[in-house]
Protein backbone atom coordinates (compact mmCIF):
# COMPACT_ATOMS: atom_id res chain seq x y z
CA UNK A 1 0.00 0.00 0.00
CA UNK A 2 2.73 2.73 1.51
CA UNK A 3 4.89 1.31 -1.69
CA UNK A 4 2.48 1.77 -3.94
CA UNK A 5 2.12 5.69 -2.91
CA UNK A 6 5.84 5.91 -3.33
CA UNK A 7 6.32 4.38 -6.22
CA UNK A 8 3.42 5.53 -8.54
CA UNK A 9 3.35 2.78 -11.28
CA UNK A 10 6.83 3.67 -11.81
CA UNK A 11 6.33 7.67 -12.14
CA UNK A 12 6.54 8.17 -8.51
CA UNK A 13 10.38 9.74 -9.04
CA UNK A 14 9.26 12.12 -11.60
CA UNK A 15 5.91 12.96 -9.26
CA UNK A 16 7.61 13.30 -5.89
CA UNK A 17 10.87 15.15 -7.38
CA UNK A 18 8.52 17.82 -9.20
CA UNK A 19 6.93 18.30 -5.76
CA UNK A 20 9.91 18.42 -3.46
CA UNK A 21 11.52 21.05 -5.96
CA UNK A 22 8.32 23.21 -5.03
CA UNK A 23 8.51 22.69 -1.77
CA UNK A 24 11.91 23.69 -1.24
CA UNK A 25 11.69 26.47 -3.58
CA UNK A 26 9.07 27.37 -1.59
CA UNK A 27 11.00 27.08 2.06
CA UNK A 28 14.44 28.81 0.37
CA UNK A 29 12.42 31.98 -0.25
CA UNK A 30 10.49 32.47 2.60
CA UNK A 31 14.11 31.37 4.58
CA UNK A 32 15.64 34.23 2.36
CA UNK A 33 12.77 36.89 2.66
CA UNK A 34 12.60 36.42 6.25
CA UNK A 35 16.41 36.54 7.01
CA UNK A 36 16.46 39.84 4.91
CA UNK A 37 13.26 40.94 6.64
CA UNK A 38 15.06 40.42 10.04
CA UNK A 39 18.15 42.09 9.21
CA UNK A 40 16.57 45.48 8.27
CA UNK A 41 14.56 45.60 11.17
CA UNK A 42 18.05 45.02 13.25
CA UNK A 43 19.88 47.48 11.24
CA UNK A 44 16.85 50.03 11.19
CA UNK A 45 17.11 49.68 15.86
CA UNK A 46 20.68 50.60 15.28
CA UNK A 47 20.16 52.89 13.48
CA UNK A 48 17.63 54.87 15.78
CA UNK A 49 19.63 54.06 18.69
CA UNK A 50 22.51 56.29 17.01
CA UNK A 51 20.54 59.41 16.83
CA UNK A 52 21.06 62.37 18.60
CA UNK A 53 18.15 63.70 21.23
CA UNK A 54 17.09 66.23 18.64
CA UNK A 55 17.09 63.49 16.13
CA UNK A 56 15.43 61.12 17.43
CA UNK A 57 12.53 63.22 18.97
CA UNK A 58 11.57 63.95 15.00
CA UNK A 59 11.94 60.38 13.96
CA UNK A 60 9.94 59.04 16.78
CA UNK A 61 7.00 61.15 15.73
CA UNK A 62 6.60 59.73 12.42
CA UNK A 63 4.06 56.85 12.36
CA UNK A 64 5.72 54.84 10.36
CA UNK A 65 8.53 54.58 12.20
CA UNK A 66 6.78 53.80 15.34
CA UNK A 67 5.24 51.06 13.30
CA UNK A 68 8.59 49.45 12.40
CA UNK A 69 10.03 49.67 15.61
CA UNK A 70 6.72 48.34 17.17
CA UNK A 71 6.65 45.29 14.73
CA UNK A 72 10.44 44.34 15.32
CA UNK A 73 9.90 43.82 18.77
CA UNK A 74 12.33 46.95 19.32
CA UNK A 75 12.37 48.61 23.24
CA UNK A 76 13.86 51.54 22.02
CA UNK B 1 -7.65 57.16 -4.38
CA UNK B 2 -3.73 56.93 -3.92
CA UNK B 3 -4.50 57.14 -0.43
CA UNK B 4 -4.78 53.48 -0.25
CA UNK B 5 -1.11 53.23 -1.59
CA UNK B 6 0.26 55.01 1.72
CA UNK B 7 3.40 53.09 2.58
CA UNK B 8 2.36 53.61 6.49
CA UNK B 9 -1.14 52.02 5.85
CA UNK B 10 -0.24 49.28 3.60
CA UNK B 11 2.64 48.51 6.48
CA UNK B 12 0.32 48.47 9.20
CA UNK B 13 -1.66 46.23 7.35
CA UNK B 14 0.93 44.14 5.88
CA UNK B 15 2.41 43.62 9.44
CA UNK B 16 -1.44 42.40 10.68
CA UNK B 17 -1.66 40.01 7.73
CA UNK B 18 1.21 38.60 7.25
CA UNK B 19 0.41 36.04 9.88
CA UNK B 20 -3.05 35.16 9.05
CA UNK B 21 -2.18 34.57 5.09
CA UNK B 22 0.70 32.05 6.71
CA UNK B 23 -1.77 30.31 8.55
CA UNK B 24 -4.32 30.04 5.25
CA UNK B 25 -1.32 29.16 3.14
CA UNK B 26 -0.08 26.04 5.71
CA UNK B 27 -3.75 24.98 5.73
CA UNK B 28 -4.39 25.59 2.08
CA UNK B 29 -1.16 23.27 1.07
CA UNK B 30 -2.04 20.54 3.69
CA UNK B 31 -5.00 19.47 2.14
CA UNK B 32 -3.76 20.77 -1.54
CA UNK B 33 -0.98 18.21 -1.23
CA UNK B 34 -3.21 15.28 0.00
CA UNK B 35 -5.68 15.66 -2.79
CA UNK B 36 -3.22 15.96 -5.45
CA UNK B 37 -0.82 13.43 -4.11
CA UNK B 38 -3.41 10.65 -2.80
CA UNK B 39 -7.34 11.42 -3.20
CA UNK B 40 -7.17 12.60 -6.85
CA UNK B 41 -7.38 9.98 -9.86
CA UNK B 42 -4.86 9.02 -12.02
CA UNK B 43 -4.91 9.84 -15.69
CA UNK B 44 -6.16 7.14 -18.22
CA UNK B 45 -3.47 8.03 -20.69
CA UNK B 46 -0.56 9.90 -18.15
CA UNK B 47 -1.23 7.41 -15.55
CA UNK B 48 0.08 9.18 -12.18
CA UNK B 49 2.62 11.60 -13.93
CA UNK B 50 -0.33 13.66 -14.30
CA UNK B 51 -0.09 14.55 -10.56
CA UNK B 52 3.17 17.01 -11.66
CA UNK B 53 0.18 19.02 -13.15
CA UNK B 54 -1.37 20.04 -9.83
CA UNK B 55 2.25 21.93 -8.62
CA UNK B 56 3.39 22.79 -12.55
CA UNK B 57 -0.05 24.50 -13.93
CA UNK B 58 -0.78 27.19 -10.55
CA UNK B 59 3.00 27.76 -10.61
CA UNK B 60 2.63 28.83 -14.45
CA UNK B 61 -0.50 30.92 -13.79
CA UNK B 62 0.87 32.71 -11.10
CA UNK B 63 3.86 33.39 -13.11
CA UNK B 64 2.29 34.95 -15.76
CA UNK B 65 -0.29 36.84 -13.55
CA UNK B 66 2.68 38.54 -11.02
CA UNK B 67 4.79 39.62 -14.48
CA UNK B 68 1.05 40.89 -16.05
CA UNK B 69 0.73 42.97 -12.70
CA UNK B 70 4.47 44.27 -12.87
CA UNK B 71 4.08 45.16 -16.11
CA UNK B 72 1.04 47.66 -15.82
CA UNK B 73 2.17 48.74 -12.53
CA UNK B 74 5.49 49.81 -14.37
CA UNK B 75 3.36 51.52 -17.21
CA UNK B 76 0.89 53.39 -14.36
CA UNK B 77 4.82 54.52 -12.99
CA UNK B 78 5.00 56.65 -16.10
CA UNK B 79 1.64 57.88 -16.14
CA UNK B 80 0.82 58.33 -12.33
CA UNK B 81 4.44 59.35 -11.44
CA UNK B 82 3.68 57.36 -7.68
CA UNK B 83 7.01 55.55 -6.85
CA UNK B 84 5.52 53.40 -4.71
CA UNK B 85 3.89 51.20 -7.94
CA UNK B 86 7.81 50.31 -8.34
CA UNK B 87 8.07 49.41 -4.39
CA UNK B 88 4.92 47.11 -5.10
CA UNK B 89 6.48 45.83 -8.09
CA UNK B 90 9.90 45.06 -6.58
CA UNK B 91 8.24 42.91 -3.86
CA UNK B 92 6.12 40.80 -6.29
CA UNK B 93 8.93 39.76 -8.34
CA UNK B 94 11.01 37.45 -6.07
CA UNK B 95 7.54 34.85 -5.96
CA UNK B 96 7.68 35.66 -9.67
CA UNK B 97 10.70 34.72 -10.54
CA UNK B 98 10.09 31.38 -7.78
CA UNK B 99 6.77 30.59 -9.82
CA UNK B 100 8.55 30.82 -12.94
CA UNK B 101 11.55 28.70 -12.35
CA UNK B 102 9.08 26.01 -10.47
CA UNK B 103 6.91 26.15 -14.05
CA UNK B 104 9.98 25.30 -16.04
CA UNK B 105 11.62 22.47 -13.89
CA UNK B 106 8.52 20.84 -12.68
CA UNK B 107 7.36 21.06 -16.58
CA UNK B 108 11.17 19.38 -17.59
CA UNK B 109 10.25 16.82 -15.08
CA UNK B 110 6.97 16.06 -16.86
CA UNK B 111 7.92 15.95 -20.31
CA UNK B 112 10.54 13.07 -19.60
CA UNK B 113 7.53 10.49 -18.99
CA UNK B 114 4.78 12.26 -21.32
CA UNK B 115 7.36 13.28 -24.30
CA UNK B 116 10.35 11.07 -23.98
CA UNK B 117 12.68 14.39 -22.98
CA UNK B 118 13.88 16.27 -20.79
CA UNK B 119 13.03 19.95 -22.60
CA UNK B 120 12.40 20.90 -26.12
CA UNK B 121 12.62 24.58 -27.60
CA UNK B 122 8.88 24.38 -28.48
CA UNK B 123 7.03 27.76 -28.84
CA UNK B 124 5.94 27.44 -24.72
CA UNK B 125 8.47 26.57 -23.47
CA UNK B 126 10.87 28.97 -24.72
CA UNK B 127 8.61 31.88 -24.31
CA UNK B 128 8.72 30.82 -20.39
CA UNK B 129 12.31 30.73 -20.58
CA UNK B 130 11.81 33.67 -22.25
CA UNK B 131 9.72 34.99 -19.07
CA UNK B 132 12.69 33.92 -16.82
CA UNK B 133 15.02 35.98 -18.68
CA UNK B 134 12.73 39.38 -18.21
CA UNK B 135 12.34 38.69 -14.61
CA UNK B 136 16.35 37.87 -13.92
CA UNK B 137 16.34 41.14 -15.55
CA UNK B 138 13.81 43.19 -13.95
CA UNK B 139 15.52 42.15 -10.38
CA UNK B 140 19.28 42.61 -11.56
CA UNK B 141 17.70 46.16 -12.92
CA UNK B 142 17.86 47.20 -9.33
CA UNK B 143 21.45 46.05 -8.05
CA UNK B 144 22.99 46.91 -11.41
CA UNK B 145 22.26 50.49 -11.20
CA UNK B 146 22.88 52.65 -7.93
CA UNK B 147 21.02 55.91 -9.03
CA UNK B 148 17.47 54.78 -8.07
CA UNK B 149 15.66 57.22 -10.69
CA UNK B 150 17.78 55.20 -12.96
CA UNK B 151 16.86 51.76 -11.61
CA UNK B 152 13.34 52.68 -11.45
CA UNK B 153 12.98 53.74 -15.00
CA UNK B 154 14.98 50.87 -16.65
CA UNK B 155 13.42 48.16 -14.71
CA UNK B 156 9.72 50.07 -15.67
CA UNK B 157 11.03 49.89 -19.56
CA UNK B 158 12.03 46.29 -19.31
CA UNK B 159 9.19 44.93 -17.35
CA UNK B 160 6.60 46.83 -20.21
CA UNK B 161 8.85 45.56 -22.82
CA UNK B 162 8.68 41.78 -21.24
CA UNK B 163 4.41 42.10 -21.08
CA UNK B 164 5.06 41.97 -24.80
CA UNK B 165 6.04 37.90 -23.97
CA UNK B 166 2.42 37.24 -21.91
CA UNK B 167 0.26 37.00 -25.26
CA UNK B 168 2.72 35.07 -26.76
CA UNK B 169 2.84 32.19 -23.99
CA UNK B 170 -0.64 32.68 -23.77
CA UNK B 171 -1.47 31.71 -27.21
CA UNK B 172 1.70 29.53 -28.39
CA UNK B 173 0.18 26.92 -28.01
CA UNK B 174 -3.27 27.86 -30.62
CA UNK B 175 -0.77 29.68 -33.25
CA UNK B 176 1.96 27.32 -33.63
CA UNK B 177 2.20 22.98 -33.65
CA UNK B 178 4.31 22.69 -30.28
CA UNK B 179 4.46 19.64 -28.00
CA UNK B 180 2.47 21.01 -25.39
CA UNK B 181 -1.41 20.37 -25.36
CA UNK B 182 -3.89 23.85 -25.68
CA UNK B 183 -5.61 24.90 -22.62
CA UNK B 184 -8.18 22.54 -20.64
CA UNK B 185 -9.02 25.47 -18.73
CA UNK B 186 -11.13 28.60 -19.65
CA UNK B 187 -12.73 31.19 -18.02
CA UNK B 188 -15.64 31.72 -21.09
CA UNK B 189 -16.03 27.86 -21.82
CA UNK B 190 -16.86 24.76 -19.92
CA UNK B 191 -13.68 23.36 -18.49
CA UNK B 192 -11.76 19.89 -20.47
CA UNK B 193 -10.88 18.81 -17.04
CA UNK B 194 -13.04 16.61 -14.70
CA UNK B 195 -14.14 18.00 -11.24
CA UNK B 196 -12.01 15.67 -8.95
CA UNK B 197 -8.97 16.86 -10.94
CA UNK B 198 -10.00 21.04 -11.26
CA UNK B 199 -10.57 20.93 -7.45
CA UNK B 200 -7.14 19.84 -6.42
CA UNK B 201 -5.70 22.19 -8.96
CA UNK B 202 -7.62 24.86 -7.63
CA UNK B 203 -6.64 24.49 -4.07
CA UNK B 204 -3.36 24.29 -5.32
CA UNK B 205 -3.49 27.13 -7.15
CA UNK B 206 -5.07 29.01 -4.17
CA UNK B 207 -2.43 27.92 -1.99
CA UNK B 208 0.62 28.95 -4.46
CA UNK B 209 -1.06 32.51 -4.69
CA UNK B 210 -1.36 32.82 -0.74
CA UNK B 211 2.45 31.99 -0.75
CA UNK B 212 3.02 34.87 -3.45
CA UNK B 213 1.11 37.32 -1.70
CA UNK B 214 2.69 36.38 2.10
CA UNK B 215 6.21 36.89 0.25
CA UNK B 216 5.06 39.55 -1.52
CA UNK B 217 4.02 41.51 1.94
CA UNK B 218 7.42 40.37 3.38
CA UNK B 219 9.16 41.76 0.67
CA UNK B 220 7.28 45.33 0.95
CA UNK B 221 7.75 45.62 4.56
CA UNK B 222 12.06 45.00 3.75
CA UNK B 223 12.05 47.03 1.28
CA UNK B 224 10.21 49.82 3.12
CA UNK B 225 12.66 49.54 6.22
CA UNK B 226 15.23 50.01 4.18
CA UNK B 227 14.33 53.13 2.97
CA UNK B 228 13.49 54.55 6.42
CA UNK B 229 16.95 53.29 7.23
CA UNK B 230 18.52 55.40 4.64
CA UNK B 231 15.75 58.34 5.36
CA UNK B 232 17.18 58.12 9.03
CA UNK B 233 20.72 58.50 8.34
CA UNK B 234 19.65 61.45 6.40
CA UNK B 235 18.15 63.12 9.32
Amino acid sequence: MISDLILMNGYGIYVWSAFAFTLIGFFSLYFIISLQLKKEQKRFEKNFTTLSEEKYTVAINQEINKEILKHSGSKV
Amino acid sequence: MFDYFNPYRIFKINSTLQKIIFLCFILTLSIGLVEALFLSPEDYLQKDSVRIMYVHVPAAWISLGIFSTIALLSFSVFVFKNKNFILISKSLAPSGILFTLIALVTGSIWGKPTWGTWWAWDARITSMLILFLFYTLYLLSFRIFEDQDRSNKISSIIAIFGAINIPIIKFSVDWWNTLHQPASISLTEKSAIHSSMLIPLLIMTAAFALFSVLIFLMKYNTELIKIKNKGLKRL
